[in-house]
């Protein structure tokens, strides 16, 4: 640990010669008119000071934009300035919501709204659980005596910082009609397969590569967690001779279990907001099988020919709640986690 | 190891020992088993793009494809201007001779011998198969970035990683600055205000954002992507909990040395958070280069994409040409894998102590 501190320290120190000088000339010349607000507001004005720039960047960028997009929800027209926009109370939701039968999207005004809905909810159900599996295996192998650990984690973790796009082009260049993988199943007698022609087919591999370029990070955390597990439980386990599976069962889930919760409390947050990995591998298709909830509201302001932007802005409230319960659960968790951690 | 051990040890004792050692349980074997399948998985899709981003379009096409980028060996003959390609011909009598085509007619190939340019043959043309070579087609990779403007876009990329994360370093360390060191009214609530923008990510506020950029004038701009994803919660808080540790007395003696507040901040305070700035850093510059949803959205003019989005545009082009997205798949690609590779460690503990990514 403490070697590692001294490495950080180390790079730090480089990256600080690096941009060095530029940098220090600029702050230096900000010295003075500091030292000028300083003197006007006082040392008990001054971390507001500090805070300002930050805090404006999230009023302009988060805060105004909260209640603009009410604003937005509340009115119709196409016009983008919310002075030109004609008021509709709630007609917008009205629309959004009014389904024969909830069960079906066919039934409702705006299908292509609750075909979101759907998919979202299909794709959040799997992806969320075979990343969740196949993170938490991937981090009980590794955390395994291994070989070569250093290289393996590395192995999974990568694609995790490649783009959405880059993942996508990699994978949509395999699937293609005559990509490897056809080359593969034609080569074993099987006939070729147009994955991005059958639905199915779409949905499962947009789960596929999703998780394929997510699971290095939650196998990450997963990983720490099953690392701060004392390792005197599993000594006492050995010496009573207890089956794998049982310490499995009775040592690692338990003890991981707050981890695990946070992991697929974040995977869902994640999963809801799906949009750029699919987007380039399916485009949504066909038809609508893989369009999902932002790629609606996408479609909706942006892409149409009449750009709808009072129905995406209900359509992301719809979604900002959702999101806010699921972030309400992780905070919850992580508490939860934490207090865990500080008792043990 | 059981054999390097020699006959010189007793035969019982080597043979316990190498029971000892090679004895798998089936979770090794199982675990072995599924990290080379890892590898496969993980690392297999990447080296095929880049085998495949040095294929002509000619060699992209063909189907089962080869796992080299092979290019057919062309050769300049007497009497003919271009180059001709070249293949192996068995000829009617059995034999095989190497020939170069003149040209092609339906399936009859006329045929040239390039020893003896005097002679022509005509061959039906499953009786000819190409000669090939590695070969790598590098004009991939320079004709989009000559001819097409993926120069420009990897110029806008850069410009975007450089001075948004500058611009993300700078607001969001002065306001962890302020929430670590100073003891004020309204800290609290100004910590759940950062808090709260955590529940807010830009998915949620597409059309109000948009609207508040054209109000601003910088749709179609750079700043279009740089301002809006500034300011980061994970940043503060990444920063501020690093700060929080830094000693106290390190600040008032600067302060007794009558050291104005922002000298202290970026005198005393920065350099000793540099390891908290740097992990910031990497994940603003990782966050910045792959961003994709916004830019799509504030960026509708060519000269202003960023390489995710041109990429995006190229390949929904009708006649999509996937020599060269490949291509410029792997140049979008280079600069993260460089990044991974000396700060594989940084990163991943950076992730696993922040929960962020």
């Amino acid at each position: 640990m403490a070697a590692q501190n001294e490495a950080r320290a180390g790079l730090g120190a480089r990256l600080t010669t690096a941009a060095g000088w530029p940098l220090r000339a600029a702050f230096r010349l900000l010295d003075v008119p500091l030292k000028v607000v300083q003197r006007l507001v006082g040392i008990r004005g001054m971390p507001w000071v500090f805070l300002l720039p930050n805090l404006a960047f999230f009023g302009i960028f988060v805060v105004i934009p909260v209640f603009i997009n009410f604003g937005f929800s509340l009115t119709g027209g196409t016009q983008l300035f919310l002075t030109d926009r004609v008021y509709t109370g709630t007609e917008q939701y009205a629309f959004l919501l009014d389904c024969e039968r909830f069960a079906d999207p066919l039934t409702c005004r705006e299908d292509r709204f609750w075909r979101g809905i759907y998919n979202t909810g299909f794709f959040i159900v799997f992806q969320v659980a075979f990343l969740v599996l196949f993170s938490l295996v991937t981090a009980l192998v590794l955390n395994r005596e291994i070989r070569a650990r250093g290289f393996f984690r590395a192995v999974f973790f990568f694609p995790v910082l490649l783009s959405p796009v880059v993942v996508a082009l990699i994978w949509k260049w395999i699937l293609l009609r005559d990509g490897l993988l056809n080359a593969a199943l034609v080569s074993l007698g099987f006939d070729k397969i147009l994955f991005f022609v059958s639905p199915e087919w779409a949905m499962f591999w947009a789960i596929f590569v999703s998780i394929w370029a997510h699971m290095g990070f939650y196998t990450l955390i997963l990983l720490a967690g099953l690392q701060a597990i004392p390792p005197d439980l599993y000594e006492a386990a050995e010496m009573d001779g207890t089956r794998p599976m049982r310490v499995f069962r009775r040592i690692t889930l338990p003890l991981l279990w707050p981890t695990m919760v946070v992991v697929i409390v974040l995977a869902l947050i994640k999963g809801v907001q799906i949009f750029d990995e699919v987007y380039v591998l399916t485009g949504g298709g066909p038809g609508t099988a893989t369009q999902f909830i932002v790629q609606y509201i996408y479609n909706t302001a942006f892409t149409e020919q009449v750009q709808n932007f009072g129905l995406a802005a209900a359509a992301s409230v719809v979604l900002g709640l959702v999101l806010f319960v699921l972030t309400m659960l992780q905070l919850a968790a992580a508490r939860r986690r934490d207090a865990g951690e500080s008792d043990g | 190891m059981a054999e390097a051990a020699g006959p010189s040890m007793a035969p019982g004792r080597l043979m316990t020992e190498t029971r000892g050692r090679v004895r798998l349980h089936w979770t090794d074997v199982f675990s072995y088993a599924y990290l080379a399948f890892g590898v496969l998985l993980m690392f297999g899709p990447v080296v095929w793009l880049v085998m495949s981003s040095f294929k002509t379009p000619a060699g992209l096409v063909e189907f089962p494809p080869t796992f080299l980028p092979l290019g057919q060996i062309e050769v300049t003959v007497e009497g003919h201007d271009d180059p001709l390609l070249l293949f192996d011909v068995t000829m009617e009598d059995g034999t095989t001779r190497e020939l170069a085509q003149i040209r092609r007619i339906g399936i009859v190939s006329q045929m040239i011998d390039p020893a003896d340019p005097t002679q022509t043959f005509r061959v039906p043309i499953e009786n000819r198969e190409a000669i090939r070579e590695f070969r790598l087609a590098l004009e991939n990779y320079i004709d989009p970035l000559e001819r097409f403007d993926f120069l420009r876009y990897l110029w806008n990329s850069v410009v975007v990683t450089t001075v948004a994360t500058i611009v993300t370093l700078l607001i969001n360390s002065m306001a962890a600055y302020g929430l670590a060191i100073y003891e004020f009214r309204g800290r609290g609530t100004i910590m759940i205000f950062v808090i709260g923008t955590l529940m807010i990510p830009i998915t949620v506020i597409l059309v109000p954002v948009y609207l508040v950029v054209t109000q601003l004038g910088m749709v179609n701009t750079l700043w279009a992507v740089i301002l809006p994803g500034a300011a980061t919660p994970t940043g503060v808080f990444l920063l501020r909990q690093y700060m929080l540790t830094i000693p106290r007395d390190l600040i008032e003696a600067a302060r007794m040395d009558k050291a104005s507040e922002w000298t202290i901040y970026w005198r005393v305070v920065l350099p000793l958070a540099m390891p908290a700035i740097a992990v910031l850093a990497i994940f603003s510059i990782m966050w910045r280069w792959n961003e994709f949803l916004w830019p799509l959205i504030v960026l509708n003019r060519s000269e202003v994409y960023t390489l995710q989005v041109g990429l995006n545009a190229f390949q929904g082009e009708l006649d999509v040409q996937w020599h060269y997205i490949l291509a410029m798949t792997v140049v979008t690609l280079i600069p993260v894998v460089v990044v991974f590779a000396f700060l594989q460690k940084f990163i991943t503990t950076g992730i696993a102590s922040s929960g962020m990514k």
